[in-house]
Formats: structure tokens, sequence, C-alpha cells
């Protein structure tokens, strides 16, 4: 009890030697926070969108077959499926058509999905809630087109996508095949690939394989290679997470080194009178200890905090200007709270501990020195 | 006897303070995902059923570029679709990294 009676007064005495100054160790306190916030941030926004991709995309199709030619996608004949169709393993094979639809008056790019399972007709397209924040209909609930030779298409908005699907349907505008081809004039018998169903999965690749080999120029997609593609995009090695890592942690860096290189006159006179008073230096460190435990744990839990309500409940606006880029048509979308505790504490370890210890670092440095030649320097 | 008049230490104003922080910051990463699992759940069974249904391959993340639309399915060839860190879409073309297949390759 006497110890801990005796780490109270060490804190009291060290809150009230924070609370002298104020301004300095607000400001110390506001970057700090700043720092561990864009760290946190990007780590909860990463890692909840790269959980969100993987699950929703475990329902993608198990393998896409395109058709290279010259170093270009191109359309892929129809008829391939049923050379596909015989290779052992493989269940089923549907051709899929899509495109992109770039609106020259709003300068946005839609994405155009032919789907066998429409229900409605010709005439009508069911769109994604990005379609009908950036394209205005008309009073009939009608889009305008132009088809690939100029002519005009009028389309009524039959059905819109659940807000919820944002994510995934945003920017889709899907149609029956018929409309589809007559919109993009593309050629009956051609598709813009081919998704194959596969019975036994772990005999994807070795069917990729004989695709490969049987049609030339074809380049078999697997469902793992897509789920690897954004699995990686927001890992920590990506070029985004790269340079705000990179930055931010340099900034902590730059912080704590100039933190651990210098200590004011006030700080130095102040522990010249400790000293003076009688003072061990052991005392002396164990009070700096706790000024830089104080300062770093608030910051992190208030960093962490912050990180945690603007990704999680206000849906990571400061991100949205850095993802949004070229594209006028962003999703809206909400990531599911999910935070990796190993994660977690390697940013407690980084951000709380060298910061305590780089303080200790100077104060021992003249806490051994005379009292008198202390002050003095002061 | 405690004297009713004595300041309250600023040790115990940190200390609980620190502590109310720390439960509210547990409720956040251990209580809310949980409260809110039920509307997430509810979301992403719609879009997964309709990533099944339509045969989705990607998100709708970045809509400038086709690569960047269809990043699974851009092609390997053409010039930043190897390596998309070039600047000519900044910055999704610059949070793109290279395709789990061009980074086996270099392996």
């Amino acid at each position: 009890m006497r110890w801990l009676e005796r780490q109270r007064c060490f804190m009291d005495f060290t809150l009230s030697s924070l609370g002298r100054r104020k301004r300095k160790n607000f400001a110390l306190i506001a970057v700090y926070v700043l720092i561990v916030f864009m760290l946190c941030s990007v780590i909860f926004f990463t890692n909840a969108l790269r959980r969100q991709a993987e699950t929703l995309l475990d329902d993608a199709p198990e393998m896409i077959v395109q058709r290279m030619m010259a170093g270009r996608q191109e359309l892929i004949p129809i008829d391939y499926g049923d050379k596909i169709k015989s290779i052992r393993g493989v269940r089923s094979v549907e051709p899929r058509l899509w495109g992109y639809y770039f609106h020259p008056a709003n300068r946005t790019n839609y994405t155009l999905l032919a789907s066998s399972e429409a229900a409605y007709g010709d005439q009508s397209i069911e769109v994604g809630q990005g379609v009908l924040r950036t394209w205005q209909a008309d009073s009939e609930g009608k889009l305008y087109f132009r088809a690939y030779d100029g002519e005009a298409l009028a389309l009524k908005v039959s059905k819109a996508f659940d807000a919820a699907t944002d994510l995934v349907s945003s920017d889709l505008i899907v149609m029956t095949e018929p409309t589809f081809r007559r919109l993009t004039g593309m050629p009956d018998g051609f598709a813009t690939d081919l998704s194959v169903q596969i019975r036994n999965e772990r005999e994807c690749a070795i069917i990729a394989e004989k695709i490969a080999s049987t049609l030339p120029g074809a380049r078999p997609i697997l469902r793992q290679e897509i789920i690897r593609t954004y699995s990686s995009l927001f890992g920590w090695r990506s070029g985004y997470m790269i340079v705000l890592l990179s930055g931010a942690i340099l900034a902590f860096f730059i912080f704590a080194w100039d933190k651990a290189t210098g200590l004011s006159a006030a700080e130095k006179t102040e522990i010249g009178i400790l000293k003076g008073i009688g003072w061990d230096s052991s005392d002396i460190l164990v009070m700096k200890f706790w000024e830089g435990t104080i300062i770093s744990l608030t910051a992190f839990l208030l960093g962490v905090i912050g990180a945690y309500l603007h990704v999680f409940l206000a849906s990571a606006p400061l991100f949205e200007h850095a993802l949004k880029g070229w594209s006028i048509l962003y999703p809206s979308f909400q990531l599911q709270p999910e935070v990796n505790l190993y994660q977690l504490a390697v940013l407690l370890f980084l951000t709380v501990v060298p910061y305590t210890l780089v303080t200790i670092v100077p104060i021992w440095r003249v806490s051994v020195m005379d009292p008198d030649v202390v002050m003095r320097q002061g | 006897m405690i004297d009713s008049a004595a300041p309250v230490r600023k040790s115990t104003v940190f200390i609980i303070s620190t502590f109310f922080s720390v439960l509210f910051l547990s409720f956040l990463l251990f209580i809310h995902p949980e409260l809110q699992m039920k509307h997430f759940e509810g979301a992403i069974a719609k879009e997964k059923e309709l990533v099944e249904k339509l045969q989705l391959t990607d998100l709708c993340l970045f809509t400038e570029a086709s690569y960047t639309r269809n990043l699974s399915l851009a092609d390997l060839h053409t010039p930043f679709q190897d390596f998309p860190t070039a600047l000519e879409h900044f910055p999704s073309g610059s949070i793109t990294i290279p395709s789990p297949l061009v980074l086996d390759r270099i392996k």
C-alpha cells in the first residue's frame, strides 16, 4: 500500500507539473492523438474492408475465363463454353455479358450487366443506388442511353438495388441480354467472358491449366485469385498504406526524437530544484516515467476511440476523398465493426512504449548531474 | 475521518477518467460489434446473394477506369496495369498493388 500511495504522489506531482505547462502539453497531446488516430483509422478501415471483400467474394464465380488477343481482352465466343464443359470436373459454363457505359454529361462510368434472371422486360432496367444518385431519371423514371450506333435508347428503371448492397451494386445497370446487345453492339455468339462452375474446388488449378492449353488465348482467373487480389489490395504493403503509415511513423519518431534530445530550460531548473530539495535520481526518473505514461496513454486511448468512431460510426469520411479519386460515383457503405486486437497491441507497443522510454533518457542524463550545475544550465 | 472539503487529488481524476476511457473503448471493441452484428449480417447476406446471382467478381470501389473497377479481371499486359502504382489515376492507381499473379512471378 505504501508503494501504491508513493506512486500516486508521483502522479499528483507529475499532473501538477504538466498543468503548469498547459499550452505546450496540450499541443503535444493533440499531435500525439492525431498520429494515433490516423494510424488506427487506416488499420481499422483497411482490415474491415479486406474482411468484407473476402466474405462477399466468397460467392464469386469459381473461375472466369477471358480471351486474350494481342495483349488485350477480347470478346470470347460462347461456343468455347462447350469445349470447357467437356473437361472432366466442370459442372457448368455460363457466358457473362457485361461492359462499361460512360455518360458524357455527368462524366461517370457505369457497369452494364446482362442477367438471364432479369424478370422485367427489354425496356426496363435494375440499377444501383449510385446510378440513381448521379444520373437523374426523367419524370417517368426513364434513363436515356446512346447506343453504340448513336441511336437513343430510353430504359425505365423498374427496380433499384437495396442501399445495403451499395458496395457491390452501386454503379450496376442490369438489363436483359437483347437490350445489352442492342446498347453495346456486342455480336450474337460472343460474351465478355465465361463463368465456370467446378465440381471439386481443389481441381480448379488443374482445370485452369487444361483450359489454357486447350483454348488458344484463354486466360482463366480463379476465385482464389480474385479474393487474393482484394486481400492484398488493402494489405500493409499496398501503396496507400505504406505512404500513410510511413508518414505517420516518421512524424512520430521526429516528434519523439525531439523530445528525447532536448529538455527545456524550465524542465532543467525543475530537476535541479527537485534534486536540491532532496529528490533522488530514481525519484526523478519515476516522475518522468509517469509523465510519459500519462501523455502517451491518454493520447493512445483518445486516438483509438476517435478512430473507431470515425471508421465504424461515421463511415470514414476522411478517407472518402482519397478513395474517390477521379471517380464521380462512389458507393455509400458502412463497414462491419471488427478490430484485430493483435494489431491494436502492436500499435500500443509502437506508440506508448517508445515515447515513455524516450522521455526517460534525457532526464536520466540530467538527473545524475550535480543540482547546482543543472540549475546553472537551466 | 475524511475531510469532505479537501480537493480531489489529481491522480484520482486521472485514474477515474482513464478507467472510463478504457471502459468505453472496451465497449466499442467488444460489445458494439456484437450489437451491430444482426444489422450487418442482413446486409452482407443481401450482398452475397447479389454477388452469387449476378456472378460479380469485384467491389464497386474505384469506378474511374476499367482496370480499377474490375481489379481482379484487369489484363496484365498494358503498361500501368502490371504495376498500378502510377499516378495516372491518382490516388486509386497508387492504392492498388500488383495482382498476386505478378507478385508471385517477381518472387
